[in-house]
């Protein structure tokens, strides 16, 4: 599944995560999650990915994966970083199993991580420049008149000004979406080129979210910044991304461009999720989702496709095959179905 | 405010509501003189962002308040009879027998120690529903069966439910004793979108069912426009309109309502242009002047800054704003 | 949306602290002084926290009785360098030779009256009270160091590490403290320095440590300690950086805890007389005790009840000190709050 045009920033092949269950200290794990299951793709420069899917899907889970939070069960992820502002780079195009030690430190300026909730993504005792120039600090970037320069440059730059008003604020002082922009801020301040947004305005009022989002939108035009933006919400997706992948317990099932999967949907899961959005246009009269059951964990799945139990277009053949190979059905539209 | 929609008195009537919280900061003003009518089998949606009063109105008609709590006006007519001066032993019958609650967090709702169906037999025992035990499962029995639950499922811990087998339990008990208003406090805020459309679904059906009433509040207006008939749109512990929800979000009135549409990305029809709300909600402890949207306005003037606004009323609906939007291009000044 | 528990009032206001405003900076006034910002919010922290802790009478109270024990404990050497004469008022050598029926009831010289060897009760007193406190806060102030960082360690790392000193923990919690002090005081000489170490670590590595340890996984799991991993923190940044300062408040709670404990198990070692030193409040019962006077209490009181009660009052009120600040640590145990 590949974006067509310049080497990708971020390669991804095969990627599986598995967590052990029940494991004791001296027991060997008898069964697995698979939380991620043999998932790839490409992420060009610049570039915003959305990663869709329902809560337990594995998407957070890709997510600390691409930035080496999580150390991945199998699979290649390559990354081709434009040379830093500051500081050694990576040169070239690097495998994320040969970053280590010395040089984790160094891929730390290029890949950051927004976090979800931004009431506990923020130390509650530090203040807003403690957690904006955390990473400067950590990584021994400018000395503290320099810090201070960089972090009140970047409050300006996130929409927190006066930025003197806010330096010297604690968490439970900002608003949700004060909050998010100091995430924010912490992320960029250090110049990377590739972010993870973990559902940046899921937990954020309706007119602080818009506000966020154009903010990220518009600081990715500007700082050139790739996003893998992981959220539930195919709504948001469609305004934040260039592409959207549609997860579904540790797998991606569709994926394409965000107008195309929107208006010609493949996969019977990626329809049932459009279909169960709701809708303040009274104007717009919905079908219900046509799929049974509940979501459960991918605990040592059947090989067979994982959307076989709920898919309403199940059959003898999607029972006895492995889960289906991602197919480009149109231009730059996988569906990973026997049946689409 | 007259009601089109209901024919009959209405089961619920709240009057010139306040309620404030005694803080360090001094007192807080977290609902500010609300009145709305509730028509018997109607549910009304009231949506607003977290802060605005919403959840603190349930509170208030369940009198769940917290001890710093204080009713500083108002009546609340269930009824024909006022809850507000009644006592806390008084109140007890009329809490899940008249009026229930679903929370957000079902799992709080439910004791992990007990089985499922058991808590809601007790809470049928204890409200004198059914005298047997027997019948008081058999009438559970039901209940899960119209919330979409197989009653098997009686027998087994909180635990074992999902997310969203633990809400539908936690609206089988709220409808246990039969009540005439059902109060929902973002009852689907946590699930996923495919498990709320079908609970959403679900609860609708019970509620045409039974024809109760039913208060839905949430921050989604997506969610809201689909259950509800009426909807009251709330900001800073005021009701700034209230209409049938059709006609609201179909041509809102007060500019809140507008900004809170243009802010809400759509997946259907043309991608427009998301509108940001400039600022913040403002500190209830030191709300502005005048109207409290004033700050964040495009349409303010002198007097929103002066005075709060007086209802202006058109057919079923009212808003309350000096500068009203219609439906007509002349917007505003 | 937050989730909130339903019956918890909407917080004061977006943006709003809770506790005044933070300093605004003005940055076009050139060079910002970081080290003077944080004094400033260091102070306007510890103010907020006064503010909290005076409105528990009990602490206020408990705070007050400390402080008077401190005053006792400060009053002993100026008084033996100015009124007291050594020969007559050293609690340990001293005799008093103006009264012949010692244990000498309490008069004018001797407030307090003398014990059975002649010496003065009061000076008795107020020598061990300074004992008290030495032990008191440094048994404290080692379980506390020890606890901290067995607890963050631990919840940090897991596994391997954390079973050991969970282990490590649950054997030091079967074994009965008392009973291991006396072992242990009859096979080494204890003062009051190596008992307030023993303690000290006994404790820290002990119960402290679990509990210490559970506050830190549930920091541990926190986002914030992802994202300074993210940014290239390293276990010793995130450890000593985020997870101990968070941990600090149950961490003075704990201390106010020990002290209560050091100083009972001193009193208890004392009173058997297992221990090597000079004087203390369990010693002055001990003394009580030995020459017969323990029984006949009523006739005898100021032998027992002076000591006896300070050993009581100051327990109380170290442990109902760590009792108010749980309010100020803990903002969900405050009465009313917005």
């Amino acid at each position: 599944m590949s974006n067509p045009g310049s080497a990708p920033l971020v390669a991804v092949d095969g990627l599986t995560k598995r967590f052990p269950i029940a494991a004791g200290l001296f027991r060997k794990p008898t069964s697995f999650i698979h939380a991620v299951d043999d998932v790839s793709f490409r992420l060009g420069g610049s570039e915003s990915l959305g990663l869709v899917g329902e809560s337990g899907c594995g998407k957070t889970t890709v997510g600390k994966l691409l930035v080496k939070l999580l150390e991945p069960t199998g699979g290649n992820i390559t990354y081709r970083f434009p040379a830093p502002a500051v500081g050694g780079h990576l040169a070239g195009s690097v495998e994320a199993s040969n970053i280590r030690g010395r040089q984790l430190r160094v891929f730390r300026r290029q890949a950051q991580m927004i976090f979800q909730d931004p009431y506990e993504s923020m130390n509650p005792r530090r203040t807003v420049y403690d957690t904006i120039a955390e990473p400067l600090a950590v990584q021994g970037i400018g000395d503290v008149v320099g810090r201070l320069d960089r972090v009140s440059e970047i409050l300006n730059l996130v929409g927190l000004t006066p930025a003197g008003a806010f330096l010297f604020r604690r968490p439970h002082e900002l608003s949700g979406g004060q909050r998010q922009r100091v995430a924010i801020a912490r992320a960029l301040v250090i110049g990377p080129s590739f972010v993870v947004a973990d559902e940046p305005t899921s937990m954020l009022d309706v007119s602080s979210r818009t506000g966020i989002m154009s903010l990220m939108q518009e600081l990715a035009e500007r700082l050139g910044i790739a996003y893998l933006y992981i959220t539930h919400d195919l709504a948001v997706a469609r305004y934040m991304c260039h592409r959207i992948a549609v997860m579904y317990l540790g797998k991606i099932v569709e994926m394409a461009e965000t107008e195309e999967l929107l208006r010609n949907p493949l996969h019977p899961y990626t329809r049932a999720l459009l279909s169960a959005v709701p809708s303040p246009d009274p104007m717009r009269r919905r079908e219900p989702p046509n799929i049974e059951g509940d979501l459960s964990l991918p605990i040592d799945p059947p090989a067979r496709c994982r959307f076989y139990d709920r898919c309403p277009m199940a059959t003898e053949r999607c029972a006895n095959s492995p889960h289906p190979p991602a197919e480009e059905k149109a231009p730059t539209h996988w569906v990973a179905c026997y049946e689409a | 405010m007259p009601m089109t929609t209901a024919d009959t008195e209405p089961v619920l009537k709240v009057v010139d509501l306040s309620l404030s919280y005694l803080t360090r900061q001094g007192p807080l003003q977290a609902v500010q003189s609300v009145s709305f009518e509730l028509g018997r089998g109607q549910s009304l949606g009231l949506v607003g962002e977290s802060g605005c009063g919403k959840t603190s109105i349930a509170n208030c008609l369940m009198r769940l308040l917290p001890d710093n709590g204080r009713l500083t006006s108002g009546q609340i007519l269930l009824d024909g009879q006022d809850l507000v001066p009644l006592s806390e032993e008084e109140m007890r019958h009329f809490r899940w027998g008249q009026m229930a609650m679903v929370f957000q967090a079902a799992m709080n709702a439910l004791d992990p120690v007990y089985r499922v169906g058991q808590q809601v037999v007790e809470a049928i025992e204890a409200h004198g529903v059914e005298v047997t035990t027997a019948g008081a499962r058999e009438r559970v029995a039901r209940l899960f069966r119209m919330v979409g639950l197989d009653p098997q499922l009686m027998e087994r811990y909180p635990h074992e439910f999902s997310g969203g087998m633990r809400q539908r339990a936690v609206i089988a008990m709220a409808l246990a004793c039969d009540p005439s208003v059902i109060i929902a406090d973002e009852p689907t805020t946590a699930l996923d979108v495919i498990v709320q459309d079908r609970l959403l679904r679900e609860l609708k059906g019970v509620q045409r069912e039974l024809s109760m009433s039913m208060i839905y509040i949430s921050h989604d207006i997506g969610v809201v426009a689909e259950v509800t008939d009426r909807i009251g749109v709330m900001y800073a512990g005021r009701l700034v309109e209230l209409g049938d929800t059709a006609d609201v979000f179909g041509a809102p009135m007060h500019p809140y309502t507008a900004a809170l549409m243009s802010s809400f990305p759509s997946i259907s029809g043309e991608k427009h242009e998301l509108e940001t709300l400039p600022g913040e909600p403002p500190n209830l402890a030191n709300p502005p002047a005048g109207c409290p949207f004033h700050p964040r306005c495009a349409y303010a003037t002198e007097e929103c800054r002066e005075e709060f606004p007086a209802q202006v009323q058109r057919g079923s609906r009212w808003t309350a704003c000096w500068h009203p939007l219609t439906d007509m291009a002349g917007v505003g000044q | 949306m937050i989730e909130r528990p339903p019956n918890q009032p909407p917080p004061a206001g977006e943006g709003v602290s809770l506790f005044g405003d933070a300093p605004e900076i003005d940055l076009s006034r050139g060079r910002v002084d970081l080290t003077l910002v944080r004094l400033r919010m260091a102070w306007r922290t510890l103010r907020d926290g006064w503010a909290v802790f005076v409105e528990s009478r009990i602490g206020v109270l408990s705070l007050a009785i400390i402080a008077v024990f401190a005053l006792m404990a400060f009053s002993h050497p100026i008084l033996m360098a100015t009124v007291w004469e050594p020969d007559v008022y050293d609690p340990v050598t001293g005799y008093a030779f103006d009264r012949f029926d010692h244990p000498a009831p309490p008069n004018w010289r001797h407030p307090l009256g003398t014990d059975s060897l002649g010496r003065d009760i009061l000076s008795q007193l107020l020598f061990s009270a300074k004992s008290e406190f030495i032990l008191g806060i440094t048994a404290a102030l080692v379980t506390v160091g020890i606890a901290t960082t067995v607890g963050a360690v631990a919840a940090y790392y897991g596994g391997l590490v954390d079973s050991l000193l969970m282990r490590l923990a649950d054997l030091i919690i079967a074994l009965p403290g008392i009973s291991l002090l006396i072992v242990l005081s009859a096979l080494f000489n204890l003062n009051l320095f190596y008992l307030a170490l023993i303690i000290g670590v006994l404790g820290g590595f002990g119960g402290t440590a679990i509990i210490l340890k559970s506050q830190a996984l549930s920091i541990r799991v926190k986002p914030y300690i992802e994202a300074a991993r993210a940014a290239g923190g390293s276990h010793f940044h995130v450890i000593f950086v985020h997870i101990i300062p968070n941990l600090l408040p149950l961490s003075l709670l704990y201390m106010m805890f020990t002290v209560t404990g050091a100083i009972f198990a001193e009193a208890v070692l004392s009173f058997l007389g297992l221990l090597d030193i000079r004087m203390s409040w369990g010693i002055m019962i001990h003394t009580a005790n030995v020459g017969g006077y323990l029984l006949s209490g009523a006739n005898y009181w100021w032998l027992v009840i002076p000591a006896g009660a300070s050993i009581t009052l100051l327990c109380s009120a170290f442990y109902l000190v760590g009792r108010a600040l749980d309010e100020v640590v803990n903002p969900r145990l405050r009465r009313h709050d917005g």
